[in-house]
């Protein structure tokens, strides 16, 4: 390949920095941005998505409009094109997956938002931006059953998909929200941790998170920590486009600025080149590995809640750890010593903080709106419990488990 | 959760309970309570059924569903006989009566008045029949005030509809005044 002088052209803008919302495009936009931070607003957890990412620097989506998840489209399609931004409709969900991996690799922060069978036919295009470490992130707003099932129904189905659904033994980052709050919190962590480890990270939220609406206050974006890419420093015919640091994260370049790299799904060199060695291909699925591995510290958080002299800990995540909240305020008021995790990084689990958090506990109650996933982790986690000591709770008919649930369960138990 | 009160609006799809849901959660975010709306409905636009649930607080609000209401608003026979059994014993039932016919239990505090009829002829339309019983809703049990009610009906709804929506609230409070005696 000849050398050629190639004019180095920055990454687009991501963002006219002053303009934040904090409400429907079509209210009085400037009266809210100037008080956003004194002011709590009616929002919907999809809403919240769509502004989290709007603060966070995305300014590329693809996507196609899915029951529960499509106001995130929505208020996009209406706030990105304003920005500089650029959002397209897509034919399907496989196209929307390719589109943002190759967006980002030209220099774009990408998103999409899909729901369970939109969020199947991602799984490969998933994994091809995790072998190809492409950072963008993907929102599942979760919906009951297999197939089309039941569109405006809560459940937590896709918790292992999230984990598993791409072959392959591909790591995983994967959030998930309690609320709209959090819901805006976590997207914008969702894209930073995108950027900073270079893969594609997974929002799952609950269809209830997703419609419900909340008073919230949203930070102000002076607050809102923003992470980007690690831009490579050395002179283009150095750079290698799978280079590490020694904490496995590796600079990107983008597409137009200079550095040449071979972006494939195979498995490959550190210039992105197709290889059968073995050598090289176990490097590269060790980087994968422990990019995650060696970070944990930074990609585990998980809320305990008064676990301090608890003797049943509630473990469960998004909507039913409300409920959790709920059953556990009405038990501790008639004695009963219990508590609640709730991971909000679903993948990598937190095996050590939990394995920690219930050593000292009696029982663990697994609530949660599938046929059992998470209970499967901590089965892993709670050998030196007796089985009796684990309790399974699951629901899959469309409806909540509630507080009532829960409370008779944990009464049962003590 | 003492200090919390739970609103269920239930009825079927198209008769806009999920708007006025929004618009009765917008009404206590102006007066900086804490409040969640959840809702549930059919995959349908129209027909089928359709609830929202409001929770108005001034503690966190764990659990965003209404499990043990404080109010019911049923519009439909079908709400009305699904939705009374989680009826508080001291709650609020409010029944549209051009289609619920029947109580299957009686509560105590029940209100009844044909809504859409009264909409359908004071604004020669049933589509404001959500604005018109959520405002009497809210005379009724005083959850927020009316000037809260009559802003958020300003700021949720399209320009053009504001001034229909504004008369099925008077007439809402109206109906309510003159039902308390």
């Amino acid at each position: 390949m000849p050398k050629k002088d190639i004019k180095t052209k920055p990454a687009p803008k991501a963002k006219a920095t002053k303009e934040t919302l904090a409400v429907k495009p079509d209210s009085k936009l400037e009266e809210i941005q100037a008080t956003r931070e004194r002011k709590s607003v009616l929002m919907q957890g999809n809403e919240a998505v769509a502004y989290g990412a709007l603060d966070a620097g995305v300014n590329f989506f693809a996507g196609y409009p899915i029951t529960p998840s499509t106001e995130v489209a929505e208020i996009l399609s209406a706030e990105l094109p304003k920005r500089g931004g650029v959002f397209v409709q897509m034919e399907d969900e496989i196209a929307s997956i390719c589109a943002i991996t190759g967006a980002s690799l030209a220099g774009a922060k990408s998103l999409t938002a899909t729901s369970g069978p939109g969020f199947s036919l991602m799984q490969e295009g998933i994994g091809f931006a995790k072998i190809t470490e492409t950072p963008c992130v993907v929102v599942n707003v979760q919906r009951m059953g297999p197939s089309t099932g039941m569109p405006t129904s809560p459940a937590q189905g896709d918790i292992m998909q999230a984990k598993w659904g791409s072959h392959g033994d591909s790591p995983a980052i994967v959030l998930y929200p309690a609320s709209v709050k959090e819901s805006y919190e976590l997207t914008i962590r969702a894209v930073n941790l995108s950027e900073k480890y270079r893969t594609c990270v997974i929002l799952l939220l609950d269809e209830v998170i997703g419609h419900m609406r909340e008073s919230v206050r949203l930070p102000d974006m002076a607050n809102v920590r923003v992470i980007n890419r690690i831009k490579p420093t050395v002179p283009p015919n150095w750079y290698k486009h799978y280079d590490e640091n020694q904490k496995y994260l590796s600079p990107l370049a983008s597409y137009g600025e200079g550095y040449r790299f071979h972006v494939t799904g195979l498995t490959h060199d550190s210039h992105g080149f197709p290889t059968n060695k073995s050598g090289e291909a176990g490097e590269m699925m060790d980087r994968l590995r422990k990019k995650i591995s060696y970070n944990m510290r930074d990609l585990v958080q998980i809320e305990s809640y008064q676990m301090e002299d608890a003797t049943i800990a509630i473990f469960t995540a998004g909507i039913t750890a409300r409920a959790a909240k709920a059953a556990i305020a009405m038990a501790r008021s008639e004695g009963i010593k219990v508590g609640l995790l709730r991971p909000l990084t679903i993948w990598p689990f937190p095996d050590e903080a939990v394995r920690k958090m219930l050593r000292n506990v009696e029982t663990v109650i697994v609530p949660e709106l599938n046929q059992g996933q998470l209970i499967h982790e901590i089965q892993r986690l709670t050998k030196d419990k007796s089985e009796s000591n684990l309790i399974a709770m699951q629901r899959v008919n469309g409806q909540l488990i509630t507080p009532n649930d829960i409370l008779h369960k944990i009464k049962e138990v003590s | 959760m003492a200090k919390s009160y739970e609103i269920r609006l239930s009825g079927s799809g198209g008769q806009g309970l999920i708007l006025a849901g929004i618009i009765l959660a917008r009404a206590a975010v102006l007066e900086k309570r804490r409040v969640t709306q959840t809702q549930s409905y059919g995959p349908e636009s129209r027909g089928g059924y359709s609830r929202a649930d409001v929770i108005i607080s001034d503690e966190e609000i764990y659990f965003p569903e209404a499990t043990n209401f404080n109010c019911l608003l049923a519009l439909t026979q079908e709400a009305c006989d699904v939705y009374l059994f989680d009826l508080r014993d001291t709650g609020i039932l409010i029944i549209d009566t051009t289609f619920v016919k029947n109580l299957a239990l009686a509560a105590e505090n029940t209100y009844e008045l044909p809504f859409t009829d009264i909409a359908q002829e004071k604004l020669g339309s049933a589509i404001s029949t959500n604005i018109l019983s959520l405002a009497f809703l809210v005379q009724i049990t005083g959850i927020v005030k009316p000037e809260s009610l009559k802003q958020s009906i300003s700021e949720s709804v399209k320009a053009a509809f504001i001034d229909v929506n504004l008369k099925a609230m008077e007439i809402g409070f109206e109906l309510a005044k003159q039902y308390k005696k």
